[in-house]
């Protein structure tokens, strides 16, 4: 399919983006679309830029996982059988496709199992019924993880390009921040308060204000269980602010570029900016926006807005003298041009919203992309496929 | 919309929803969840019920659904008979110690709140059940006929739901235990409260509804109301029609089409397109609808909200989502 010897990327294009980066973070509200937006530009990047391309998704689509061959959990990578690319019509793709998806449970463990001092540690912090609660639902726990097994797999050196797909946030903000709150967790002086030195540190708690209080209200079992806790994971200290302080580096990389997906809507829209400019005052690396599922610029089209009125008003006379006999009953005929006019104007004052906010938007990154609202979703790599022709025409 | 969608009986409420005094309205992101929980506490306040509606997400955006300023924690009317406010876990707690234990108010709550923050963060549902217990003790109180809770997204809710019962089992003694009895009593009463799924036509919001509700079927006591299915196109054609349709849309006709229109024939192709287009938007919809309808028990009503063809959002927008509901739940 792609010929050796092609044309070089046009210049301020989503190809050249990607062929000049390591790492593409694809971010955004909730149900812009971000994973098949990540899915898509990485299937097209092993089509036309070659090497070891790895898609890492949070939570796909069942059936798109189904068609990258991911299992349901775990977090092994898994490459893209040639003959699934083959299927989607990619005869010969220049590089490899390879997906992973993200087990936030499996990473805490393996997290806990490598930074805790030793193996008894480990399984101590592992039992704690407190820190079922911490993997699984810990303050940003889905967006630290995520960052945190990026770095684990940038470092082990085996893709080229790695298109990263974002957990959705309550704040699309959040996971910036993770690897800092995490340091901050650990460094906090309540936690050392907490846990500090001396066996009976919950007796001498006990003095203290705070502790009369949180004990009226919880019970000193249950504090003794949280201040167990705090203590075993403390252990973990120096290894996860180390970390942490290596994943925020790797995001500020110049290798590192964030891709900011929308859809055309007043609410996204709003978590787009304030995304945009959020990214800006933090001097991460703003490649693209994707302004996702657009609806198609004929919409704005002034004269088939004419052809929409006069068809609403279409009377059965008129059907009736113009040779439209043959399609059915003059009122009949009437009718379907009548409904043909009016949805033509509904999904006209749609588009028209929708082109205001692309142009508010359209200053705000150095590539803007336009990827026109499929018709039927996209569960396989033929559809990945045609998403990603989309965004690298735009 | 009470065209088409013939195997979605809307019609088996079991106990009426907005007699219900306590609805938590949850849902994907995206899919409207606050529009409908704005829309519903309207229309309640409407027929002349007192109404609170409260944000569960301090960053949340319900004050635009009522073009009124930013909400607090305390409630303020912003339309004849409906409050609003936001929740903070923060003033829930001081309420809490006040109303609750009789501890004074405390003057400086900042270092009080960066250590319930740190207990919060390792030990679950305490953060949550503040949320709750605040929306539990509003309904229990009767301070209003209905509260309506834009509570958290579907990935969260649960552990918002099941907060008083973790509660119940982490902390054995005191007056927080004390507390969770009335809390899981409230929450699982169906004539008081009720779990709402707002969802809209599509792949993902559908499929994350379905794993919802079997969730919370499973693993809380709380009745699921109803799901509103919100953003649902129109059907333009009925069958005959669609073939009339088909017929328009072949060449020959298409140019006496272009003559009755008196466009040209670019412009009458487009204008045909975009027709074709909501079809099959609106019938790859319909397929996901069908799994879903499938998928809930069938007492379980299903609400349809029309997509709507607006300019903005915006009072005018809840206005027009509360119609919507209206019709549906036959008021």
């Amino acid at each position: 399919m792609t010929p050796p010897g092609r044309p070089r990327p046009r210049v301020g294009s989503f190809e050249q983006l990607l062929a000049a980066k390591e790492i593409v973070i694809c971010c955004g509200a909730g149900g812009v679309g971000k994973t098949t937006v990540a899915a898509a530009a990485a299937t097209m990047a092993t089509l036309s830029l070659g090497g070891s391309v790895l898609v890492l998704t949070i939570d796909p689509a069942r059936r798109l996982a189904d068609a990258l061959g991911l299992e349901a959990l775990g977090n092994a990578e898994t490459r893209v059988p040639t003959e699934v690319l083959e299927r989607a019509g990619i005869e010969n793709p220049r590089g490899q496709l390879w997906a992973a998806m993200l087990d936030t449970k499996q990473s805490w463990d393996d997290l806990v199992r490598s930074h805790a001092p030793n193996p008894h540690t480990a399984q101590r912090i592992l039992e704690n019924p407190l820190y079922q609660n911490v993997s699984g639902r810990f303050v940003q726990s889905h967006e630290y993880i995520a960052m945190e097994r990026l770095y684990e797999i940038h470092r082990s050196g085996r893709y080229d390009l790695i298109v990263v797909d974002t957990p959705p946030t309550r704040n699309a903000i959040d996971f910036l921040a993770a690897p800092d709150r995490m340091a901050d967790f650990f460094s906090s002086r309540l936690l050392r308060w907490i846990t500090g030195p001396g066996r009976s540190r919950v007796v001498n708690l006990a003095t203290r204000p705070f502790y009369q209080v949180a004990d009226r209200l919880l019970g000193s079992q249950f504090l003794e269980d949280i201040a167990e806790f705090f203590l075993l994971f403390q252990t973990m200290y120096p290894g996860f602010v180390e970390r942490a302080t290596a994943v925020k580096r790797l995001l500020h990389d110049r290798r590192t570029t964030f891709v900011v997906v929308t859809t055309l809507e007043a609410a996204p829209v709003r978590e787009a900016e304030f995304f945009l400019s959020a990214l800006a005052d933090q001097k991460f690396h703003t490649g693209a926006l994707v302004l996702n599922k657009v609806l198609p610029a004929y919409l704005i089209d002034p004269q088939a807005a004419r052809v929409s009125e006069r068809l609403a008003v279409a009377a059965p006379e008129a059907v009736a003298t113009a040779g439209l006999a043959d399609a059915g009953p003059p009122e009949t005929v009437a009718r379907v041009l009548r409904e043909v006019g009016e949805s033509f104007a509904n999904f006209e004052v749609v588009a028209k919203r929708e082109a205001e906010l692309r142009a508010e938007l359209a200053q705000a990154a150095e590539v803007v992309v336009s990827v026109p609202s499929f018709e039927t979703d996209i569960f396989d790599v033929a559809g990945l496929l045609r998403l990603g022709k989309a965004i690298w025409e735009s | 919309m009470s065209d088409g969608w013939d195997s979605a009986p809307s019609d088996r409420v079991t106990v009426p929803l907005l007699d219900r005094r306590l609805l938590l309205v949850t849902g994907k992101g995206g899919t409207g969840k606050t529009s409908v929980t704005a829309a519903l506490a309207l229309l309640a306040a409407q027929h002349g019920t007192k109404v609170l509606a409260c944000e569960v997400d301090a960053k949340g955006n319900l004050a635009d659904f009522y073009e009124t300023s930013r909400l607090d924690f305390k409630p303020r009317e912003v339309q004849r008979k409906l409050f609003a406010m936001s929740m903070s876990t923060e003033e829930s707690l001081q309420e809490y110690l006040r109303l609750q234990l009789h501890l004074p108010a405390i003057a400086r709550i900042g270092p009080l709140a960066r250590a319930f923050d740190f207990v919060a963060t390792a030990a679950p549902g305490v953060r949550e059940i503040l949320t709750v217990g605040k929306l539990a003790y509003e309904a229990r109180e009767r301070h209003y006929g209905l509260v309506v809770a834009d509570a958290s997204a579907s990935g969260h809710v649960i552990g918002q739901l099941v907060a008083p019962r973790a509660i119940d089992e982490l902390v054995r003694v005191g007056p927080i235990h004390d507390q969770t009895g009335w809390m899981l009593d409230v929450l699982g009463d169906p004539v008081v409260t009720g779990l709402v799924i707002v969802t809209t036509p599509e792949e993902m919001p559908v499929n994350e509804t379905i794993e919802l509700v079997q969730r919370v079927r499973a693993e809380t006591d709380v009745d699921l109301a109803a799901i509103v299915v919100n953003r649902v196109l129109p059907e333009l054609f009925s069958r005959v029609d669609e073939e009339v349709f088909e017929r328009l849309r072949e060449p020959a006709m298409a140019s006496a089409v272009a003559r009755v229109s008196g466009g040209d024939d670019a412009a009458t192709a487009a204008v045909f397109e975009a027709a074709r287009l909501a079809v099959t938007l609106r019938r790859t919809r319909a397929g996901h609808l069908d799994r879903l309808r499938e998928a809930v028990p069938s007492e379980v009503p299903m609400l349809f909200v029309p997509y709507l063809f607006t300019r903005g959002h915006g009072l005018r927008t809840t206005a027009q989502t509360a119609e919507a509901l209206s019709a549906e739940l036959g008021y």
